[in-house]
C-alpha cells in the first residue's frame, strides 16, 4: 500500500497539472471553390450563424431571421453568440463544427484562411461592389466581406467639454492634453477613461496609428520595412505618448485595475467621463444610454501630421465555413445580410461595405478630414506585420504593452516610457530580422 | 453455452469481471481527458504549431532552448512566492478551524458550512466578487471606514506592491475550505477513547492537539502541503479572472495561456506546460524523499 501511494500521488499530480489541454487538429477537406447554387429551389434546410453580438442575438438577429424567411421561407436560421468570440472560434476551428456562417477571426493568418473558409467570389467580381475586401483575399479569391466599415478616434461628451471650457476641438496631442487638463480642473468627470481592466478596449488605440502617421500607407506598407517602429518621432511612439502623458498627469480614472466596460458606456453618456479612445462601433451603444444622444461626438485622434486621415477599417469580415453542409443557404444569408439587414448602420455604428455608402451624420462637421481605407501590403508582404508581431511577442493588437504604459504612467512600474518603447523596438527589430532572413 | 451466464463462472473470474466492468468507464474517461491531452501536449511542445493551422513543423528542442535561454519566462515565478507564503497561512487557518470544530462547539455544522462554502463557488464568480471587494471605495474600503481604519485604505489592486497580497488573500479565502474539510475528515477518524484517556490524564486542549491530533494526521498534512505548493506554483484562476496578469500579477500559467492564445505560439506554450509539469513532479519527489527520512 505504501509503495502505491507514491504512484497515486504522481498520477494525481499529472491529473491536476494536465489542465492545459489542446484539441487535436483533424483536417477536413471538402470541395472548396465549387460553384454554389443560387437556385432558390436549392435554398432550404438549416444553417447556424455565429456572432460576437451577445447583446442583440435574441432581439435584432431574430428579426433579421424573420425578414430573411420572407424571401427564403424554407431556411431555418439558428444563431450562436459567443462572448469571447476570437478565443472560442479559434478553438472550434480545429473541428469541422464552427457554424455555417461566421465572422472570420482576425488572428487567423491570411495564408491559412482557404483551409477554413469558402471563397465568396473573385476579387474582380466583387471589387466594384464592396470596399475593403483586400484584407481577407488569397490568390485573387475573396474569403470575407466586412460587415461594417468603422472609423476610429476619440469619442467624447460635448456637454462635459462645454462645462470644462474647451472651446475649440483639440487637434494636436498638446491641445488634447490641455483639454483633458481643463476637464480635470473644472468638472468632476474623468478626463480620459482607459478601460484598462477590460483589456480589449486598450487595443482600440492601435487603430489610430494611421491618423498619427498622417498616411494610409504606414500600417501595411511602411511598417513591415522599418526598424524604427517605436523610435521617438515615429507614429507608434507619438500615439502611445498620448496615453502615457494622460496617465502621468493624473488625467485617467483613479484606479485603472477596477474599471468596468458596461458602466463606462453609461458614464460617458451621462457626462461622468469626458473621452474614450474607441471605434465608431461604440457610438450607437453609448448614444442608446442617454436621452440626449447629440451630446456624444467624435474627434479624429490628435495628430501633428499635416493632413488629418481617419482610417476606415473593416470590422469583422463575414465568411462561410468550408465544411458547411448547406452552402447555398449560407450564401443566401450572407448576401441578404450585407444587402438588406442594414446591420452596419443600425447596429455597427459605421457604414455598409457597399461602395456607395454614405458617411454617418455624426461626421458632418469633418468636411476637411480624409476618410479612407488603408493601402494593402505589398506583394509578398501580406500579413508580415502580424507575423513580426507574434514572433516578437509584441502584441500590437493585444492589451499587454498598453497596460505597461499606463502602469508606468501612474508610477506602478520603475520603467520610463522610453524604456518601454526601446524594449518594444528591440523585440521588433529582432523578430523582423528573424523573419526576413 | 454455460459460460454465457456470469453466475456460472468461478468466484475469482466473477470478481475480475466485475472489477473490469466497473472500472472501464472511469479509466476510459481518465485516458481521454487526462492522458491523451498530456501525450499530445508533449508532441506539440516539439512543434511550431499555432493552435489552429492545418500545417506545423517539428522543430526539435527549439522551444525548450528558448524557454531556458530567456530569463523573462522564469521571472514570473517570483509572483508564485506570494501564493507559496499564503499557502502556509491557508493550511494554518484550515487546521485551526478543523481542530476547533472537531470538539464540541455550538453551531458546529453551521460554521462547517460557512467555511466550506467558498470552495463550492465558481472561480469566475469569486473573481468578480473580489473585484468589487477591492475596488476603490468598494466593500473593503467601506468596512475599514466603518471601523475607523479609513486612513489605511490602499489601492488594493492598483498598487503593484500590494496586488499579489490581495490576490493571494482571495485565493486563500477560496481554497481554505477544501483543506479544512480534508483535515476535519482526518481528525474525525481519531477514536474517541484516546481523547477520553487523555482527559483522565489531565491533558488540556493544546496538549491533545499536539500529542494526539497532529501525529494522527501527519500523512494528510503532507498531502495537503504537496497539493498546496503545487497549487502555488501553478496559481491561475483568481489572478487570471481578476487582473489577467496585469500590473505585476502575472503568473507562469497565465503567461503560458497568453503565449498560446494571444501570440499563437501553442508549441512554445506546450513546452512551458511540460516544464511546469516537471517542476511540480520534482517538488513532489523532493518532498517524498524528505518525508522518507521521518519514517
Amino acid at each position: 500500500m505504501r509503495k502505491n501511494k507514491g504512484w497515486m500521488m504522481l498520477l494525481t499530480m499529472l491529473l491536476i497539472t494536465s489542465l492545459l489541454a489542446a484539441c487535436s487538429s483533424g483536417g477536413g477537406s471538402s470541395q472548396a471553390g465549387e460553384e454554389i447554387s443560387t437556385d432558390s429551389a436549392d435554398i432550404k434546410g438549416e444553417i447556424t450563424v455565429l456572432t460576437q453580438r451577445t447583446d442583440i442575438v435574441d432581439t435584432v438577429f431574430k428579426d433579421y431571421a424573420a425578414e430573411f424567411n420572407k424571401e427564403y421561407p424554407d431556411v431555418k436560421v439558428n444563431f450562436q453568440a459567443l462572448a469571447d468570440y476570437e478565443g472560442q472560434v479559434k478553438i472550434r476551428m480545429s473541428t469541422k463544427d464552427y457554424g455555417d456562417v461566421l465572422m472570420i477571426p482576425t488572428s487567423v493568418p491570411i495564408a491559412d484562411i482557404p483551409d477554413f473558409f469558402e471563397p465568396l467570389g473573385t476579387y474582380d467580381e466583387l471589387k466594384d461592389k464592396y470596399t475593403a475586401i483586400e484584407e481577407r483575399m488569397v490568390d485573387g479569391q475573396v474569403y470575407g466581406i466586412p460587415t461594417v466599415i468603422t472609423f476610429s478616434g476619440i469619442i467624447y461628451n460635448k456637454q462635459v467639454f462645454k462645462d470644462a471650457g474647451v472651446t475649440e476641438l483639440p487637434k494636436t496631442p498638446e491641445q488634447f492634453q490641455a483639454a483633458l487638463q481643463l476637464v480635470k480642473d473644472n468638472t468632476d468627470a474623468v478626463p480620459l477613461y482607459t478601460n484598462y481592466a477590460s483589456g480589449w478596449a486598450l487595443t482600440q488605440w492601435e487603430s489610430d496609428l494611421p491618423t498619427v502617421a498622417g498616411s494610409v500607407d504606414y500600417v501595411n506598407v511602411d511598417q513591415p520595412n522599418t526598424d524604427e517602429n517605436f523610435v521617438p518621432g515615429q507614429p507608434h511612439y507619438e500615439l502611445y505618448k498620448v496615453l502615457y502623458d494622460a496617465a502621468k498627469n493624473g488625467l485617467i480614472e483613479k484606479d485603472p485595475t477596477t474599471t468596468d466596460w458596461e458602466s463606462s458606456k453609461a458614464d460617458l453618456a451621462k457626462g461622468k467621463i469626458a473621452t474614450m479612445a474607441l471605434g465608431s462601433w461604440a457610438i450607437t451603444q453609448i448614444q442608446g444610454m442617454t436621452d440626449t444622444p447629440d451630446d456624444i461626438g467624435f474627434l479624429p485622434f490628435p495628430t501633428n501630421a499635416s493632413e488629418v486621415v481617419v482610417p476606415l477599417s473593416a470590422d469583422y469580415n463575414i465568411g462561410m465555413n468550408v465544411n458547411s453542409e448547406n452552402k447555398p443557404a449560407a450564401k443566401a444569408w450572407i448576401d441578404w445580410f450585407l444587402a438588406k439587414s442594414n446591420y452596419a448602420v443600425e447596429q455597427g455604428g459605421g457604414m455598409d461595405a457597399d461602395k456607395n455608402a454614405e458617411l454617418p451624420p455624426i461626421l458632418d462637421q469633418y468636411k476637411d478630414v480624409q476618410f479612407s481605407t488603408l493601402t494593402p501590403a505589398k506583394e509578398g508582404q501580406e500579413g508580415l506585420v502580424d507575423k513580426i508581431d507574434n514572433e516578437g511577442e509584441i502584441g500590437l493588437w493585444q492589451p499587454d504593452f498598453k497596460k505597461r504604459i499606463i502602469e508606468a504612467g501612474i508610477g506602478n512600474r520603475k520603467e520610463s516610457y522610453d524604456d518601454i518603447m526601446k524594449d518594444l523596438n528591440d523585440k521588433w527589430v529582432k523578430a523582423r530580422a528573424e523573419l526576413t532572413k | 453455452m454455460k459460460y454465457l451466464k456470469v453466475s456460472n463462472w468461478g468466484y475469482s473470474a466473477q470478481r475480475i469481471f466485475i472489477i473490469c466492468a466497473f472500472s472501464i468507464i472511469p479509466l476510459a474517461l481518465l485516458f481521454t481527458f487526462a492522458y491523451l491531452p498530456v501525450i499530445n501536449m508533449f508532441k506539440y511542445s516539439f512543434t511550431d504549431w499555432n493552435g489552429y493551422s492545418k500545417r506545423f513543423d517539428y522543430v526539435g528542442f527549439e522551444n525548450y532552448t528558448r524557454i531556458f535561454s530567456d530569463p523573462e519566462y522564469f521571472k514570473v515565478f517570483i509572483v508564485s512566492l506570494y501564493y507559496f507564503v499564503a499557502t502556509f497561512l491557508q493550511m494554518g487557518l484550515a487546521l485551526y478551524f478543523a481542530t476547533i470544530l472537531s470538539f464540541k462547539v455550538r453551531g458546529k455544522n453551521f460554521f462547517k458550512g460557512i467555511l466550506f462554502f467558498p470552495y463550492l463557488l465558481n472561480g469566475v464568480a469569486i473573481g468578480f466578487i473580489f473585484l468589487f471587494f477591492f475596488k476603490p471605495d468598494g466593500t473593503l474600503d467601506m468596512l475599514m471606514h466603518a471601523v475607523g481604519l479609513g486612513q489605511y485604505t490602499q489601492l488594493w489592486l492598483g498598487n503593484p506592491n500590494i496586488i499579489n497580497v490581495s490576490l493571494a488573500g482571495a485565493s486563500v479565502w477560496r481554497y481554505m475550505g477544501f483543506n479544512f474539510i480534508i483535515f476535519l475528515g482526518a481528525i474525525s477518524s481519531i477514536p474517541k477513547d484516546v481523547y477520553e484517556a487523555s482527559d483522565i490524564d489531565g491533558a488540556n486542549r493544546w496538549q491533545q492537539f499536539r500529542h494526539i491530533i497532529l501525529p494522527s494526521i501527519t500523512r494528510i498534512l503532507q498531502l495537503n502541503l504537496i497539493l498546496a505548493i503545487s497549487g502555488a506554483i501553478s496559481a491561475f484562476d483568481i489572478p487570471y479572472i481578476m487582473t489577467d496578469g496585469s500590473n505585476g500579477s502575472m503568473t507562469f500559467v497565465i503567461q503560458t495561456v497568453h503565449l498560446a492564445f494571444k501570440y499563437g505560439k501553442l508549441g512554445l506554450a506546450s513546452a512551458m506546460a511540460v516544464v511546469l509539469l516537471m517542476i511540480v513532479i520534482l517538488v513532489t519527489l523532493v518532498q517524498r524523499v524528505t518525508m522518507k527520512g521521518e519514517e
